[in-house]
């Protein structure tokens, strides 16, 4: 049953993730990586981390595509994408990385023989309960300074996508009125 | 039925990590190089969970969490960014921002 299930969401989500990257079309590119999001939080419920699974859901799907959908309203999303001719070099180089993962990933097995759980999972403790145990206890500060960093790119992102943001962002007021007394003079 | 083991995710995982890498190589589009950008993140994010979870450990579940948590800010600071540059030049090509001549 469980490998039924593997299989199935590893080919709907290769699929879907292979649309995202071959198509010319912005808006199916978005629509497959949305599917492809849901399909992917199948696997976090099938390897038993219930929490996981639906913070992708709701962060991905939810916060992610929506925000990428508000975005492509400003562009031109009729027009078929242009690809890029790039050149050998990256090519190779970046076969090359992906090479060197795969090799890494069936030889890693042999390295981890002795790995122990440093945060065991107890017995009869549900996955969001032991989430919230960690996550307050041995991962607080990073927790917070995630906060904190949500928070900066909030503001970041009212900033740039704010009205006035059409005028320099590095010239302060001052400057911009001698530029513009330079200019009358002139 | 065969049973599901690590080295399954963690193929699937390299599979959908080289499917990112193929998108970031073959895009112009500074918008579907960051669809690319996402999926490299997702894959990542298995491997952690899937990994977390043979080993009965909660660490990889926690790691995932962060970096869902970065990619959402990510998101957010480069979707602001690129709303700005359309609007100024009216282009989101990675070819039309190279404006240093070097």
């Amino acid at each position: 049953m469980e490998a039924i299930a593997f299989y199935t969401f590893a080919i709907l989500t290769t699929v879907m993730f292979l649309i995202t990257v071959l198509t010319s079309h912005a808006l199916y590119a978005l629509s497959a990586l949305a599917a492809g999001m849901i399909f992917i939080s199948a696997f976090f419920f099938l390897l038993g981390a219930d929490f996981l699974g639906a913070i992708q859901i709701i962060v991905y799907t939810g916060a992610v595509m929506a925000l990428y959908a508000f975005g492509m309203m400003f562009f031109d999303t009729t027009r078929d994408v242009v690809e890029k001719r790039t050149s050998p070099q990256l090519i190779f180089g970046l076969s090359g990385v992906a090479a060197l993962m795969v090799v890494a990933i069936f030889t890693a097995p042999i390295i981890s023989g002795n790995i122990e759980a440093l945060y065991p999972a107890i017995d009869g403790v549900g996955n969001s309960q032991m989430v919230g145990m960690v996550l307050f206890t041995k991962y607080l500060i990073p927790f917070e300074v995630a906060a904190i960093m949500l928070l900066v790119a909030m503001i970041a992102g009212i900033v740039l996508a704010g009205k006035k943001m059409d005028h320099s962002l590095t010239l302060m007021q001052d400057e911009i009125e001698c530029i513009n007394e330079e200019k009358e003079q002139v | 039925m065969m049973e599901i083991t690590l080295q399954h995710y963690m193929i699937l995982s390299v599979v959908l990590f080289a499917i990112g890498l193929i998108g970031v190589m073959r895009r112009k589009n500074l918008l579907m190089l960051f669809f690319a950008t996402e999926i490299l993140l997702n894959a990542v994010n298995i491997a952690f969970a899937a990994i977390g979870s043979y080993y009965g450990d909660m660490t990889g579940q926690m790691f995932a969490f962060f970096i869902i948590a970065i990619a959402a800010s990510e998101v957010a600071v480069g979707l602001g960014l690129l709303v700005l540059w359309y609007k100024r030049t009216g282009k989101i090509d990675l070819d039309a921002m190279t404006s240093m001549r070097g």
